[in-house]
């Protein structure tokens, strides 16, 4: 891995912006800008509201400007293709069954201290725990 | 209009942030979640760094009686911590600890073109949609 020593000072800066993104839709949209529900309604493309449609282009929008006019994106992924397909398929209908993942109930739903976020919060941490321990 | 372009303006900066805190990195998502190894704290950083700023920031908000430009504040709706949530959240974070990606980081890889995270967002896509099969029925 190649990765630099821990820092948190852009830790920190990094999670400020994501606070501040998530405050900004709720105060704005009134809505959890969690990204496994939002990404999920693009699956009913038609009716699926615009705003929805937005949040998702400008996730795409920040790799994309990062990766093209400053430096190319760091992503160190190890992970086989398999793993990679097995992976994303968990990460897709498990999010979906918890109605949550990392930003819904990891960052909103801590922030309102919702039990259930709490709860789904250390259940998915201690399993991915789990796992690194198991495959890495 | 006003909608659109603070929804997209609000998927740019949690974006940026993603990629400030190298949360778009997977090497760096799992070396937190390698406890046993050389732990990374950088995650643990990142979420308390986001939680000072909706800790209070949610509390300012939600004491209005609504949003800017919308008619209500929406939460999901059940409470309940049911076997659903229990399975969903285990399911989850198995998938997040195999390739150190979740839907958020994934769609930044997606935007830079990496073909790796592309073949994940598809698989991801597609289990998100065989949710749709699954019995309605509360566990």
């Amino acid at each position: 891995m190649s990765i630099a020593e821990f820092s948190w000072v852009p830790a920190i800066i990094g999670g400020v912006l994501i606070g501040i993104a998530v405050v900004v839709m709720m105060a704005m949209l009134g809505k959890v800008a969690g990204v496994s529900g939002i990404a999920s309604s693009l699956l009913r493309p038609f009716s699926a509201q615009s705003w929805q449609w937005a949040f998702v282009l400008g996730l795409l929008f920040s790799g994309f400007i990062v990766d093209t006019l400053f430096s190319p994106l760091q992503i160190e992924i190890e992970a086989s293709t398999t793993f990679l397909l097995v992976a994303g398929l968990l990460v897709g209908f498990g999010s979906r069954l918890a109605n949550g993942c990392t930003s819904g109930h990891g960052v909103c739903g801590l922030a309102r201290l919702s039990a259930r976020s709490i709860v789904a919060t250390l259940v998915f941490m201690s399993t991915a725990a789990l796992t690194v321990f198991i495959f890495h | 209009m006003q909608k659109i372009s603070s929804a997209f303006i609000v998927g740019l900066v949690f974006g940026l942030g993603l990629i400030v805190a190298e949360m778009s990195n997977p090497a760096r998502v799992l070396g937190f979640l390698d406890v046993s190894g050389r732990w990374d704290p950088t995650l643990a950083f990142v979420m308390g760094g986001a939680l000072i700023i909706t800790a209070a920031g949610f509390r300012l908000v939600l004491s209005r009686d609504k949003p800017l430009f919308g008619e209500v504040f929406s939460f999901p709706s059940s409470r309940r911590i049911n076997v659903r949530l229990l399975m969903g959240a285990a399911l989850f974070g198995v998938g997040w600890g195999l390739a150190g990606l979740c839907p958020g980081p994934a769609i930044v890889g997606l935007g830079a073109l990496n073909e790796q995270v592309m073949i994940f967002v598809v698989a991801m896509f597609v289990g998100m949609k065989l949710f749709d099969f699954w019995p309605q029925k509360e566990v």
